[in-house]
């Protein structure tokens, strides 16, 4: 293998990584942030023992999301000079925007939050988990506007001189169209993550009745959320397949396996293709369905890879234009089949949630469904991590989508070993880091929520600094 | 924006993020280290690592902020540093990580050999930047051999210069003496921690004072060599050493506040110092100073430029405002009871500041 390859494999692994816990962080704020309103609000136990639990277990989490993240931030500079040099115009300013407005923001209050407990007023303390949320918000916003420039260049002109993509309209890389639908689709994912983590954390303790006044709070909470999130992003997603058939036409002909041009094409459930033939030997479809998903029409046209690559070797020269069709196909049926069994759990709970017995243990059907949900927590982080291998894949041989290909933008002073060595290195260490994170959260789960504090007591003489003992 | 000259402007707005992310997570990493040597027993290390639990990520944000600020601004300088030094990165990186989750996880649980590991994450993950960050900054000022268009030909052995060395040495013992000054502030006066602080920072001082002396007259005589010192004021330079001697005399006044201040200013100076001498360059190739990477050549457009520094102008003060806001909320000194006390738990204290709060809307309804 060479540094190219290497760079790839290592670009993919960490940002895979660094992906499940970023829609985490992302979903669990608001939920943390929400408890912990509710228990000013109202000073119900309940509450303050859920923004402790989930606090918790957010932490953790979010720990593992800022240190990844550092990594993908070098890693830009390590691996693909070639590429931050050409995007660093356009590129840099999103990455720059997001440390100005966004990390100082969610790490610094973050702090406070942690620490807090004793120092600020109450309601100050709650508006500092707010901040952080909004934080995590405003991250996304910008890593995707930059992402969004690299699935469809907007706002630019290449550089006569150096041939260097050059700033021309920053408003509009802010408002890519393409950006509007991704970052929607990413913050309902990530809500529909933080939703079924708590979901299945909940479903875990109320299928065994522990602790049921406190878990059934957070299974209605987070089953409201579920729902929003999960038919949220599966509207958002049709809409992007919209853009894309315009935007990116060969990932949607790739995601589908259509290597003909097809007017009223079928939407594709399972296929085995030959990609040497250039054609499927087995494919089974709904008729009409990518027709009305690409187009909203039954009889709309939907380009095949066949004729794309024709019309992009004319365009771009003799090369192969196509991704890797199996990756392309399958991603998209795991994302949107794990979706779709996310809507299915998450409206049976809004269901049950409303009928008042999402705890009933007794019930056939809810039994079930509480016995399911701890397993349903894998759900969102197969979609997330299929979604984007779809996203970056679908993309090849692109890096820049129509402007620079991946090829060219490996660092072309980095040998191989030097890749080599530092793939091992992340791998080993971010493998570790796997078992100790998920251990720590299978801990805290059994471990539960603190127990509740009888009697209030009015004794100021008593206060000591014990929360800055938080680690 | 016509009226200022953008790259300059640029140029020490990269500065300032780097001298913010020195200064901050100087004593950060110092505390880090010396929890190694400091510490008598578990509850030594949980106050000292109390004393930075709510500010060192917001810290290590400066140079997250940093990176993206010189990918924005200098793409090629971006592009060549961080592919020029691959392997000293890729191991600051790894003690990044191992050493932010440490703060996180090691609390986690009771057991000893469960806090030895995490406890060996944040001595190494503290002392390998801190060492590193020096010779990588040495290194854009000596040169490192970069050919045209910025592609790096030389191996590992090429940044470790005599020179990169000594850089390394002088920011890992100015971190640490900045570390024992920032827990003899932050630790219970006249505590055992903070009387370790104050005993290892007199002699700690005399060594930070002859390293910082011995690298800067060393950048002085190496800018002197080639003809060109970049823009240099004397002061600077002169103003970092007197700091670096100011520091161990402060300490044996046990005017603890002041040497803290005199490390602050050390290093920001010595960063400072670098960077004008560096200046109009950003990298120096050591091959031929016309692959040098200088502001002109790294610049990105006008318009990324304006966009940025209005972004800088109106960002920037808010960050600096409600960081300072953190340190002022968290200004207290940190003793053993304070981390022991395990009657009085944070939600306990919440509990009874609601209950007062509430008594006294009461009072207020009636």
């Amino acid at each position: 293998m060479d540094a190219l390859e290497l760079a790839r494999i290592q670009f993919g692994t960490t940002t895979v990584y660094h992906f499940f816990f970023v829609p985490l962080s992302i979903g669990l704020a608001p939920l943390v942030a929400i408890f912990h309103t509710q228990y000013v609000r109202t000073g119900e136990e309940r509450y303050r023992r859920l923004a402790k639990f989930w606090g918790k277990i957010f932490l953790v989490v979010f720990a593992m999301g800022v240190v990844t993240g550092i990594v993908q931030e070098f890693q830009f500079g390590m691996n693909w000079s070639a590429y931050s040099w050409f995007v660093g115009d356009i590129f840099g300013a999103p990455l720059a925007l997001e440390g100005l407005l966004a990390f100082f923001l969610e790490s610094t209050f973050l702090g406070l939050w942690i620490f807090g407990w004793d120092r600020l007023h109450p309601k100050l303390h709650v508006a500092t988990i707010w901040l952080v949320v909004l934080g995590t918000h405003v991250s996304a916003y910008f890593i995707l506007a930059a992402n969004s420039w690299m699935q469809h260049p907007v706002g630019y002109t290449i550089d006569r001189i150096t041939g260097q993509a050059r700033l021309d309209d920053f408003v509009a890389v802010l408002t890519n169209p393409y950006l509007v639908g991704q970052f929607s689709h990413t913050i309902l994912a990530s809500w529909a993550t933080g939703a079924f983590l708590v979901l299945g954390i909940s479903g875990y303790y109320l299928f065994r009745q522990r602790e049921v006044e406190v878990f059934r709070s957070s299974a209605r909470t987070a089953v409201a959320l579920a729902v929003l999130a999960s038919i949220g992003v599966a509207f958002v997603g049709h809409e992007q397949a919209q853009h894309l058939t315009d935007a990116q036409p060969m990932k949607i002909a790739a995601a589908e396996a259509l290597w003909e041009t097809e007017a009223g094409a079928p939407l594709s459930l399972f296929a085995i293709g030959d990609v040497q033939d250039r054609r499927n030997i087995v494919d089974i479809g709904l008729p009409r369905g990518l027709a009305i998903l690409a187009t909203n029409t039954l009889d709309g046209e939907v380009q095949g890879i066949n004729d794309l690559q024709a019309a992009y070797a004319e365009e771009y020269g003799e090369a192969s234009y196509i991704p890797v069709v199996g990756v392309t196909y399958w991603s998209f049926r795991i994302m949107v089949g794990a979706g779709l069994a996310m809507i299915a759990l998450s409206l049976f709970g809004l269901v049950t949630s409303l009928r008042g017995h999402i705890a009933d243990h007794d019930r056939r059907f809810n039994r079930w469904w509480l016995w399911l949900l701890p397993w349903a927590i894998a759900l969102p982080f197969l979609a997330n991590t299929a979604g984007w291998i779809l996203t970056e894949m679908g993309r090849q041989p692109w890096v820049v989508y129509g402007l620079l290909r991946t090829e060219d933008g490996v660092s072309g002073a980095v040998g191989t070993g030097y890749v080599a060595t530092s793939l091992l290195g992340f791998t080993a260490i971010y493998g570790v880091l796997m078992v100790v994170t998920i251990g720590l959260i299978v801990r805290q789960v059994r471990t539960g929520p603190p127990e509740p504090v009888e009697g209030e007591e009015l004794d100021d003489d008593h206060r000591t600094f014990a929360p800055l003992g938080a680690y | 924006m016509e009226w200022v000259n953008l790259q300059t402007l640029w140029f020490a707005l990269i500065a300032v993020l780097f001298i913010g992310y020195f200064v901050l997570e100087g004593f950060d990493f110092g505390v880090g280290i010396l929890s190694r040597f400091l510490a008598s027993d578990d509850t030594d290390r949980r106050v000292m690592i109390n004393t930075i639990g709510p500010v060192w990520d917001g810290n290590e944000v400066w140079i997250i902020t940093a990176g993206g600020a010189m990918f924005a601004a200098f793409p090629l300088w971006y592009a060549t540093v961080f592919s020029s030094f691959y392997l000293p990165l890729f191991l600051i990186l790894l003690a990044l990580i191992v050493r932010g989750v440490s703060f996180e996880f090691r609390g986690k649980r009771s057991d000893d050999r469960w806090r030895w590991w995490w406890d060996q994450a944040i001595f190494w993950g503290s002392l390998l930047p801190a060492l590193l960050w020096g010779v990588a900054l040495a290194n854009f000022v000596q040169g490192i051999p970069i050919a045209d268009n910025g592609l790096y030909v030389g191996t590992l052995w090429d940044l470790l210069s005599p020179y990169a060395l000594l850089g390394g040495v002088a920011s890992l013992s100015m971190f640490t003496l900045h570390g024992a000054m920032y827990l003899a502030l932050k630790t219970e006066e006249g505590g055992v921690i903070a009387e370790r602080a104050h005993a290892l920072a007199l002699w700690l001082g005399l060594v930070v004072a002859a390293g910082v002396i011995a690298f800067l007259g060393w950048t002085y005589l190496n800018a002197l060599a080639v003809g060109d010192t970049g823009v240099v004021p004397g002061i600077i330079p002169v103003s970092a050493m007197l700091a670096a001697v100011a520091a161990p005399i402060l300490v044996r006044e046990r005017l603890h506040g002041w040497a803290f201040a005199a490390t602050t200013a050390m290093i920001a100076l010595v960063v400072l110092t670098l960077f004008l001498n560096l200046y109009p360059r950003l990298l120096v190739s050591s091959i031929d100073p016309a692959f040098d990477i200088t502001v002109s050549n790294a610049r990105a457009s006008d318009l990324t430029l304006t966009i940025m520094t209005w972004a800088a102008i109106v960002f920037l003060p808010i960050v600096l405002a409600y960081q300072s806001w953190t340190y002022w909320v968290f200004r207290h000194r940190i003793s053993r009871a304070s981390v022991e006390a395990p009657s009085d738990t944070p939600m306990q204290v919440l509990e009874r500041r609601l209950a007062r709060h509430r008594a006294r809307g009461q009072e207020r309804d009636t």
